[in-house]
């Protein structure tokens, strides 16, 4: 009984928001049927909140823990769960006022098994389990992403998203395999050391270099970065807007940090440098690449578009090549500068995609020009959307602004010869810093429909659910406190680390 | 005290978006009294500052611990030259509002953004955190974007954004170099005042001297990426384009003084000769242009460029005298620039409804409007630099130091100002005292009288640049002691020992 015990116990956050998604499907199948779509949506998603919430409450009673055979739980992980948690608790409130499906029991459950594959993708050590709980994310999020049956954009969008997704997957499992048969562990620990031990007596041989990157494409597909970028502006476009939120926020924090825990536990004797003048093979090359390639193709492609979903897409695409410079840093500003970005980002794109969605939800379209003179139209959520984009943009106070600033200060300080920093990444920075001050252009844009033009015809208010207006007030209000006060977000940050730090 | 001209126009901002939609007087007497407030703040604070200074002529106002992590300090300081501009915006705040009182819609918007920018403005005046005063200066770029997008004439939309690219790729160039002084001082802090101790490896200074100073410079007009200034200027409601030509362009030659020149002083001396050579294109050109322009305001848009080109060509004499003339001239361009902007765009487009040279030529502007013209021919006499008004010593001052460092550039100067009377008078004839016209046309054109407003801005402002022009001891006595401070020392001797 006890041995069993042991299973069970750690990982009992993630088992209430299973049994909480049974539950969704059970109220809805048993009681509330025959009810009205709001109330319905109303009683399934609160069962979804309240699932969330339970789940909130047991980390937050028992941070830490035991570790679990193939999971760690370090206070980071119990973090990020509480951060997954509660963008997932925002996604359910944008979701009561949907009106794409009359499966409404259904679209809360694998939402909610979608965030448990998260929670268990951020806690694994083993490749294997982490590739297990990719597709525990992976196959419901591509099933949400159809789930406007009305529209063939979101049919078209699913199976896209379904197609890159299993090519993806399919690669990381053959680098994994591979993995396997050269070190004989799936361990990340034992992978390091086996790496580190095959690299003292180089050259290394070449199966290894290809096992990395297979096994990054997946995680590159995930997280948006060019070249595997293809999928993100029709799924964004294409899939109901809650969904698109659940898939730009949650989904890239988890993406990100599975990607750096593989990096920075599995390869991390095997990291090369991608230092200008001083190129040396590994993964920081190839990451140098995937970041340069994103920065620029998702903030060019942004420039040219006319819908905010697709518009937001490439500027996440952008978003993840900053994000990956994170990776340049040194040792113990890599993670901090990583985590606040990912976290605030994740805050600011949701808040962003909420906006989007309670227009919609009031009838409005995405198309950039219907969105003329929102701001008389509905003052306040415009009034949020004006601090995301400008948060998007990275100006100062808000907490875009502050991630970049440390991301860049990471990358360049990251890389040092005999102990004095060298400037190896400028190349790199520089390309950010010049390709984020084009980015204003099209964020400007956003703002110059809602603030400067004027409405066309109808200037009735938006009709906005008030649940949905507060959880986006409330996600501003984060981005501008993170912004002003990183310390917030920062402070707490170094605490938790530190017991990552160790491993790394 | 000199911190709460921040505070207050921050707060005068959130309280103009709290007053109701409608009460467009309401928001005009809240916008009057935080200019107001902001103006005495600052002539209280340079009092204290006379007061309370240090030995190295620094008055320390706030200096706390933000962001540990990077070592990001909140300080807010004063030295003489923060001073002079903090008392440059005060001053262009409250003429800004005076001559805003006409701006019917969206009132409170309009002031609610306008004293944003200003918050940030005070706010980049008095960071001595570097990190910090990047904060300020990126605040500021986007109140100016919407009030040229909303309230702009001429292609508004088009100067709006053009505006606001410029500043954003500048302030790119400035946060490359921020950082990688940042990594290479190894000093981990943002504060000038240790920033400014390290001596940065020469290499390193050469290439990141011209990056941040020009990141600057782009906002202060530097030729020839002034082509956001005339069109920008042209595309704005006139209080933004006195902020824009009174104190944002300052923003840009105080950064580059501030952080490029102070932290880079092996790196100034190695560019001198060549910035020295744009500001001089800057002044020669500008005014060149100003001479064959059509329209009134791109007149005085270019003859921003030209006039900004003495500032540069100040700060690069690398002598007391040149800079002490730059930091005078930023001052004096802000109060007569404001006033020529004010003149022209609201006493005259506002009225005449355009601001072509060739259709306000028949219209006789100078017996329609008498104070009007009274105005403008003094300003523009300050403009031209004749002596009695502030131009006149900034300009001496910065030829002066000029002379004994590039001669031959300081004689093509010269020639600039020489242009610069000549566009002058060339606008005073076609706009005031153009060919008499029959008296059934002159009664055709209703021109309503100048308001008190307007009166009252144009006195407040023609009062400063005469006050200075007779008694430049009243700024010089705040400037000059602070470029003799140690802080100052490693420009003067080309490095730092």
């Amino acid at each position: 009984m006890n041995a069993s015990l042991d299973w069970v116990l750690p990982l009992i956050p993630e088992e209430i928001v299973i049994v909480s998604a049974l539950a969704a499907l059970l109220v809805d199948f048993a009681l509330v049927r025959r009810e009205a779509p709001a109330a319905r949506a109303a009683a399934v998603g609160g069962t979804a909140c309240l699932g969330c919430v339970a789940a909130m409450i047991w980390i937050a009673l028992r941070p830490g823990g035991p570790e679990a055979g193939m999971l760690s739980l370090s206070p980071l992980t119990q973090l990020l769960k509480v951060v997954l948690l509660g963008m997932m608790l925002v996604v359910a409130v944008l979701s009561f006022g949907a009106r794409f499906t009359r499966h409404i029991g259904e679209y809360f459950a694998l939402l909610l098994i979608a965030t448990a594959g998260l929670m268990l993708l951020i806690s694994s050590e083993n490749l294997l389990v982490i590739f297990l709980a990719l597709e525990m994310l992976s196959l419901p999020v591509y099933v949400l992403t159809a789930f406007n049956k009305s529209s063939a954009a979101s049919a078209e969008a699913a199976l896209k998203y379904f197609l890159f997704g299993s090519v993806a997957a399919a690669f990381t499992l053959f680098g994994i395999s591979l993995l396997y048969g050269l070190t004989g562990g799936l361990e990340l620990g034992t992978l390091a050391g086996t790496i580190a031990e095959k690299l003292k007596t180089p050259p290394l041989e070449p199966v290894y270099y290809v096992a990395l990157v297979m096994t990054l494409a997946g995680f590159a597909f995930k997280v948006a970065a060019a070249p595997f970028h293809f999928w993100a502006p029709d799924v964004y476009e294409g899939a109901p807007a809650p969904v698109a939120c659940f898939i730009a926020s949650a989904s890239k924090v988890g993406g990100f940090f599975v990607f750096a825990r593989i990096l920075m536990e599995g390869f991390a004797p095997f990291h090369g440098s991608a230092g200008w003048k001083a190129f040396a093979a590994g993964w920081m090359p190839v990451l140098a690449v995937l970041a340069v390639l994103s920065i620029v193709i998702g903030n060019v492609a942004a420039l040219v578009q006319t819908r905010v979903k697709r518009l937001l897409a490439y500027s996440a695409i952008a978003h993840a090549g900053y994000a990956l410079m994170a990776f340049f840093g040194n040792s113990r500003q890599m993670l901090p500068a990583l985590g606040f970005y990912v976290i605030t980002y994740a805050l600011t794109v949701l808040g962003a995609f909420a906006v989007v969605a309670t227009v919609e939800n009031g009838g409005g379209r995405d198309k950039l020009t219907d969105w003329a003179g929102l701001g008389r139209r509905a003052p306040l959520l415009s009034a949020c959307m004006f601090v995301f984009m400008l948060s998007l943009a990275g100006v100062p106070p808000l907490a875009g602004f502050f991630g970049k600033f440390y991301l860049f200060t990471a990358a360049l300080g990251g890389t040092t010869r005999s102990g004095v920093p060298d400037l190896g990444m400028l190349w790199l920075v520089v390309a950010a810093v010049v390709a984020s001050a084009v980015s204003f252009y099209y964020y400007l844009q956003v703002l110059k429909q809602i603030y400067t033009v004027e409405p066309t015809e109808d200037c009735q208010p938006l009709c906005q659910s008030w649940a949905a207006l507060l959880s986006i007030a409330l996600l501003a209000g984060l981005v501008i406190a993170f912004g002003c006060v990183p310390g917030l977000l920062l402070g707490k940050l170094p605490l938790v680390l530190k017991a990552a730090i160790i491993r790394f | 005290m000199l911190v709460w001209t921040i505070y207050i126009s921050f707060l005068g901002a959130a309280g103009l978006v709290l007053l109701p939609r409608e009460n467009r007087r309401a928001a005009r007497i809240l916008a009057l009294l935080t200019a107001l407030a902001g103006l005495a703040l600052a002539l209280g604070g340079a009092a204290q500052y006379e007061l309370r200074a240090t030995s190295d002529t620094r008055l320390d106002l706030v200096n706390l611990p933000w962001i540990t992590d990077l070592g990001i300090n909140y300080h807010l300081a004063a030295d003489g030259i923060s001073v002079t501009l903090v008392l440059l915006t005060g001053i262009a705040a409250v003429a800004g509002v005076l001559f805003s009182w006409n701006v019917e819609r969206r009132t409170r918007e309009f002031f609610a953004l306008y004293f944003a920018l200003i918050g940030a403005v005070y706010g980049v005046f008095l960071s001595f955190d570097l990190f910090l005063l990047f904060v300020f200066y990126e605040i500021a770029i986007v109140p100016k974007y919407f009030l040229i997008a909303v309230w702009g004439s001429t292609r508004r939309e088009y100067g709006a954004m053009k505006l606001a690219l410029y500043s954003f790729a500048g302030s790119a160039l400035v946060l490359v170099g921020l950082i990688a002084a940042y990594v290479v001082s190894g000093a981990q802090s943002f504060d000038l005042l240790v920033l400014a101790k390290q001596s940065f490896p020469v290499a390193f200074q050469h290439w990141a001297f011209p990056l941040v100073f020009v990141g600057f410079a782009v906002l202060a007009g530097l030729w020839p990426f002034h082509t956001w200034a005339p069109t920008g200027h042209v595309a704005a409601p006139t209080a933004a384009s006195m902020l824009l030509a009174g104190v944002v362009m300052k923003l840009g030659a105080y950064g580059a003084l501030r952080v490029a020149m102070l932290l880079f002083p092996e790196g100034v001396h190695y560019w001198q000769n060549w910035i020295a050579l744009l500001a001089v294109i800057g002044i020669v050109y500008g005014g060149t242009v100003a001479l064959v322009q059509r329209d009134l305001k791109f007149v005085i848009g270019y003859s921003s460029v030209s006039h900004m080109g003495f500032v540069l060509l100040g700060l690069m004499t690398l002598t007391q005298i040149g800079l002490s003339g730059a930091v005078l001239q930023m001052f004096s361009h802000g109060i007569i620039a404001g006033l020529l902007f004010a003149v022209v765009g609201r006493m005259i487009y506002d009225r005449a409804h355009t601001r072509q040279l060739s259709e306000l030529e028949p219209m006789n502007l100078g017996v329609l409007a008498p104070f009007a013209a009274v105005t403008f021919v003094i300003a523009g006499a300050a403009s031209m630099g004749l002596p009695g008004f502030s131009g006149f010593i900034a300009e001496l001052q910065v030829l002066t130091g000029a002379w004994g460092v590039f001669p031959r550039l300081t004689i093509l100067a010269g020639v600039g100002i020489l242009v610069g009377i000549a566009f002058m008078v060339r606008v005073w004839i076609k706009t005031f005292f153009g060919e008499k016209q029959t008296t059934a046309q002159a009664a055709a054109i209703h021109i309503e009288p100048i308001s008190i407003p307007e009166r009252v801005g144009a006195c407040l402002l023609l009062g400063t640049t005469v006050l200075i022009g007779l008694w430049p001891g009243l700024l010089l006595n705040l400037i000059t002691p602070t470029l003799g401070s140690p802080l100052f020392q490693p420009l003067w001797q080309g490095g730092r020992p």
